[in-house]
């Protein structure tokens, strides 16, 4: 017993003199941002940050990369306005907080714990944890760095693999091994929240499925898809989160797989397709780190709907709007987007992947999916 | 007998009364929330006109009782009272008033309202309407029931005897009618008789709803409104055929005499000019003109220039009142007024006053609130027909800083918007009196008045934005600042920064910027003044010191103080620019005091003191 706590502490202690390496460089980072502050109030400079505008209008395609990131647009926060004042109070305030707090100690928060440690940084207090989110992605995009290495971590979101692959997680607990069909419950493996600490030993996969709900999940699973025609069934819970689309890149990069994105049939599903295959808005800084631009677009598809006849509910005002929206976002800019968004437009109507079930608890398995991916060329 | 006969056989005479009591709706009877509000109006007017031709300060008291299914509208002035034999045909007869034939302005006008609300009264509960009326304080006060006769339009009496009073002067009206009662809205009694309290601050109002809650609207102001005489038409914008009336019913015998006393605003010389211009013999008498000539007489009217009509005839409330009367409904941040001068329409002259509360409590994300008057009575139904509304509808508010939704239409913002017309006679849509027709005279006085007071808005608007720009500054550089100095010197572990720059450039002040250097047993000292405001500053700026500078530059003037030096320099800097000073003394035994800047507000400059 003793000898194997002992291991662990010497796997700790290697983990820190890493972690210590790497926060080195951020917290030179850090006390650079800081000190350029500092030298702008002794040179009588009105003091201020700029960033890439964080719109749709600021976004381009980088031709070297495959990926969409920020354009030339800039904005500054500076202190001639109260909240750009505030803003850059915050911004030291968090400066601090992972300098003293994170990196010289070798600790770390969740986001939702940063928003509330700052209740007690009086009028620099965040009112909402969104606030304090983006200014951790502005830090982000000022020090060139990855909140993983500020030691900010996500809340757990609970995105799974299941299919035939084998890996290795690096855990402060030590190094484990898995296969992510045999040695894992029916949920399947959870992804870390730093996906880097992942070592692919192996797989018999053909290809990467991304999955937009838990339902279809569990039935691809259930009906034994990641067997019959050895897919790496990844489950992304909504939009998904940073580690899930790192570690669909990870896959399609170092394993050559090809991926395709399956979910439901409406405008909002589009976007957490756009976020893996071309990059999200918010953290477009950080797309060169996640975004899979190889990945496709399996379905539902707005010719779907026509196509298979599937039940169908009316597009609200809001997904509408949303549509619309979308036919203006330089990422949807190609002739596959553009005739299914005006499609479904025309439709007015929306479907869900559940809506295969009306048609048989077997039809998604054994009809759609077979169908779609031969269509695209993949089986 | 042929067909025409026959159907000649059917035709009869009907009655007004008969006609009204088939159309209630255009004397607004036409829902049951409405008929309480239009026979309280009614009353309340009759009351107020009252009292201001016999010069009485106005004392109101309204009560609204449940009775079984119906309600019961009482209400009571201490007005001069009504005489005996007049009684009757004040209040059961349509079309019977002391207005109608006068050009000045009052309430009422054609002698319908209150006998409206009796007949209403009768058709909905069978029941007479009760008045008691005292003229004096010696004489016995006069009780009668009365129904009208709708076949004759005539008033019946079902009683009418002597009874002891307690008021010395005044008159009682108790109806019983078919309604329901409303409150917590504009199109109420109490939000009618709110608005009438904003436009007749001279007035209390008392009003006891059904549950008995009692509220006052207290008066404002003690003195009576000006009272207003009757004139006679003016030529203005008369149109011809009631030219011709004028002419055909005249007792004057000759033209001239005819034109000089029937309108206002013409003398001897306008009647010769105008009979000249027509062509007319100024000596023929007025029923002589046939169509052609009252044509070209007509004609003339509108060639020759006639003074404004007299301004007696109306009575507007004033600047003063209107914000009396807004302040203590509302409470608001900001008021406006205006009243325009007298115009004439159709040979009517009238006048627009117009006043504008702002921010307080009303509501920022909502319509602006609209008060409408004509001739002192509030206007509730009909907001969208109305002249006055189009007039607000029609104005681009988006250049007066309100938003403006839809690039036209009601204004949103904190504010409320009262509009009064004054006139002998105010051209209704229709005999309910809820909107005002859209003359284009009105229309053009109602912009003008509308544009003025939005004016002032913006002009109070763009005040408060520089001082909140001001006090936003404030916040800054006294809360937020020296906090981002402190935490930087805490994460950096160096001293903390002077902000002094940084606070001059956002305030767009004087900067003085001093540092030293110590070299060779010398101190090097230099001094940078920069101008961060858009206006050129002219100054003097002092460094007094114990012993004498050398290598000063550029050349100071020098005045020996008893105990040291003092140099100055006389500066004017344009905007934008700096400039550079420096010396040297000699570095033992000196200390440094703070410059000095002379001739400038202490506000305005950084890093010195003001002297």
């Amino acid at each position: 017993m003793a000898d194997s706590g002992n291991r662990k502490e010497e796997q700790g202690e290697k983990a820190v003199t890493e972690a210590a390496a790497a926060s080195g460089g951020a917290e030179q980072r850090l006390m650079g941002l800081a000190d350029s502050l500092y030298r702008q109030f002794q040179q009588g400079i009105v003091p201020h940050i700029s960033l890439p505008s964080r719109t749709k209008g600021n976004i381009e395609f980088s031709i070297k990369d495959d990926v969409w990131v920020y354009g030339d647009q800039e904005t500054t926060r500076s202190v001639k306005t109260v909240r750009g004042a505030k803003t850059l109070l915050k911004t030291v305030h968090l400066s601090e907080l992972l300098i003293k707090e994170h990196l010289r100690n070798n600790r770390g928060s969740t986001l939702r714990e940063i928003y509330y440690i700052s209740e007690n940084w009086d009028i620099a207090k965040f009112h909402e944890q969104a606030e304090s989110d983006r200014l951790i992605e502005d830090l982000e995009i000022v020090t060139a760095l990855h909140r993983e290495d500020f030691h900010v971590r996500p809340e757990e979101d609970g995105a799974a693999v299941f299919g035939p692959l084998r890996l290795k997680e690096k855990t402060r607990r030590g190094e484990k091994e898995m296969h992510c069909q045999d040695d894992v419950g029916e949920a399947g493996y959870q992804i870390p929240f730093n996906v880097d600490n992942i070592e692919f030993l192996g797989h018999d996969a053909k290809m990467v499925m991304a999955i937009e709900t838990g339902g279809m999940y569990a039935r691809l699973i259930e009906n034994g898809f990641d067997q019959d025609f050895n897919t790496i069934l990844v489950h992304i819970k909504g939009q998904p989160a940073r580690s899930t689309r790192r570690f669909i890149k990870r896959l399609n990069n170092e394993l050559g797989l090809p991926v395709v994105v399956f979910t439901d049939g409406d405008p909002w599903s589009y976007r957490i397709f756009a976020s893996i295959a071309y990059g999200a808005i918010k953290s477009a800084h950080l797309s060169e780190h996640l975004v899979t631009p190889a990945a496709r677009f399996l379905g539902v598809q707005p010719s779907d709907i026509v196509d298979y006849n599937l039940s169908t509910d009316k597009l609200t005002d809001k997904d509408l709007q949303a549509l619309r929206s979308e036919l203006t976002d330089p990422r949807f800019a190609t002739p596959y987007w553009d005739k299914q968004i005006r499609l479904q437009l025309d439709l007015k109507k929306k479907a869900e992947q559940q809506a295969f079930a009306g048609k048989g608890l077997d039809y998604v398995t054994k009809t759609y999916l077979p169908q779609r991916l031969s269509e695209m060329g993949i089986i | 007998m042929e067909i025409a006969e026959e159907m000649a056989r059917q035709q009869k005479a009907i009655s007004v009364a008969e006609f009204f009591e088939k159309n209630r709706q255009i004397l607004g009877f036409d829902s049951a929330p409405r008929a309480l509000i239009t026979c309280v109006k009614e009353a309340v007017d009759n009351s107020l006109d009252a009292c201001e031709d016999a010069g009485i300060l106005p004392d109101i008291f309204v009560q609204i009782k449940k009775s079984g299914e119906c309600y019961q509208v009482i209400v009571e002035d201490n007005g001069p009272g009504i005489v005996q034999e007049e009684i009757p045909r004040v209040f059961a007869k349509l079309l019977y008033g002391s207005r109608f034939h006068t050009l000045r302005q009052s309430r009422g006008q054609q002698g319908i309202g209150i006998s409206a609300a009796v007949l209403y009264s009768q058709l909905t509960t069978g029941k007479p309407t009760r008045v008691i009326s005292k003229i004096a304080p010696h004489k016995p006060a006069c009780y009668c029931e009365l129904i009208i006769n709708t076949a004759k339009n005539e008033p019946e009496i079902i009683k009418m005897e002597d009874v002891d009073w307690e008021r010395p002067r005044g008159t009682r009206v108790e109806l019983e009618m078919e309604g329901s009662y409303v409150r917590s809205r504009r199109q109420s009694v109490y939000g009618s008789l709110k608005s009438t309290a904003i436009v007749n601050p001279h007035a209390r109002l008392t009003l006891v709803e059904p549950e008995g809650n009692v509220e006052i609207f207290e008066r404002v102001t003690e003195s009576l409104p000006k009272k207003a005489y009757a004139i006679s038409p003016h030529p203005a914008g008369i149109e011809l055929g009631e030219l011709m009336k004028l002419l055909r019913y005249s007792d004057k015998k000759k033209l001239r005499i005819f034109l000089k006393e029937t309108f206002s605003s013409i003398g001897a010389i306008s009647a010769q000019e105008l009979c000249s211009r027509a062509g007319l013999d100024p000596e023929q008498p007025p029923d002589s003109l046939d169509h052609e000539q009252a044509k070209r007489l007509h004609s003339a009217f509108k060639q020759i220039k006639v003074k404004s009509p007299p301004v007696d005839c109306l009575s507007p409330i004033g600047e003063e009142l209107i914000k009396a009367g807004l302040e203590k409904e509302y409470r608001l941040d900001f008021i406006a007024t205006t009243v325009r001068p007298v115009s004439v329409y159709s040979g009517n002259p009238f006048l627009v006053e117009i006043g504008f509360g702002y921010g307080g409590e009303l509501e920022k994300e909502s319509r602006v609130e609209l008060l409408r008057f004509a001739n002192r009575v509030p206007l509730v139904y009909q907001q969208g027909a109305c002249a006055l509304t189009h007039a607000v509808e029609s104005v681009s508010w988006k250049n007066y800083s309100l938003s403006q939704p839809t690039g036209s239409g009601i204004p949103v913002g904190p504010a409320v918007l009262l509009i009064h017309i004054a006139s002998t006679n105010i051209p209704f849509t229709s005999e309910s009196k809820d909107a005002v027709a859209d003359v284009p005279e009105i229309l053009a006085e109602v912009d003008l008045g509308l544009k003025e007071v939005a004016r002032k808005l913006r002009r109070y608007l763009s005040r408060q934005s520089v001082l909140s720009e001001r006090r936003e500054k404030e916040e800054i550089i006294r809360k937020i600042l020296p906090k981002i100095a402190r935490k930087l010197s805490d994460v950096l572990g160096k001293a903390e920064p002077d902000i002094g720059p940084v606070v001059a450039k956002i305030m767009g002040n004087l900067l003085v910027f001093r540092s030293a250097e110590k070299n060779d047993g010398h101190l090097l000292v230099g001094i940078r003044v920069e101008n961060h405001s858009d206006l050129v500053r002219s100054f003097k700026l002092h460094e007094v010191l114990s012993v004498q500078a050398e290598e000063v530059s550029p050349q100071a003037k020098i005045i020996p103080l008893g105990d040291g030096y003092d140099y100055h320099w006389k500066l004017s800097l344009p905007p934008g620019q700096s400039i550079s000073l420096s010396y040297r003394v000699a570095a033992d035994g000196v200390s440094l005091k703070e410059p000095v800047v002379e001739g400038l507000d202490a506000e305005i400059v950084t890093g010195a003191r003001v002297i």
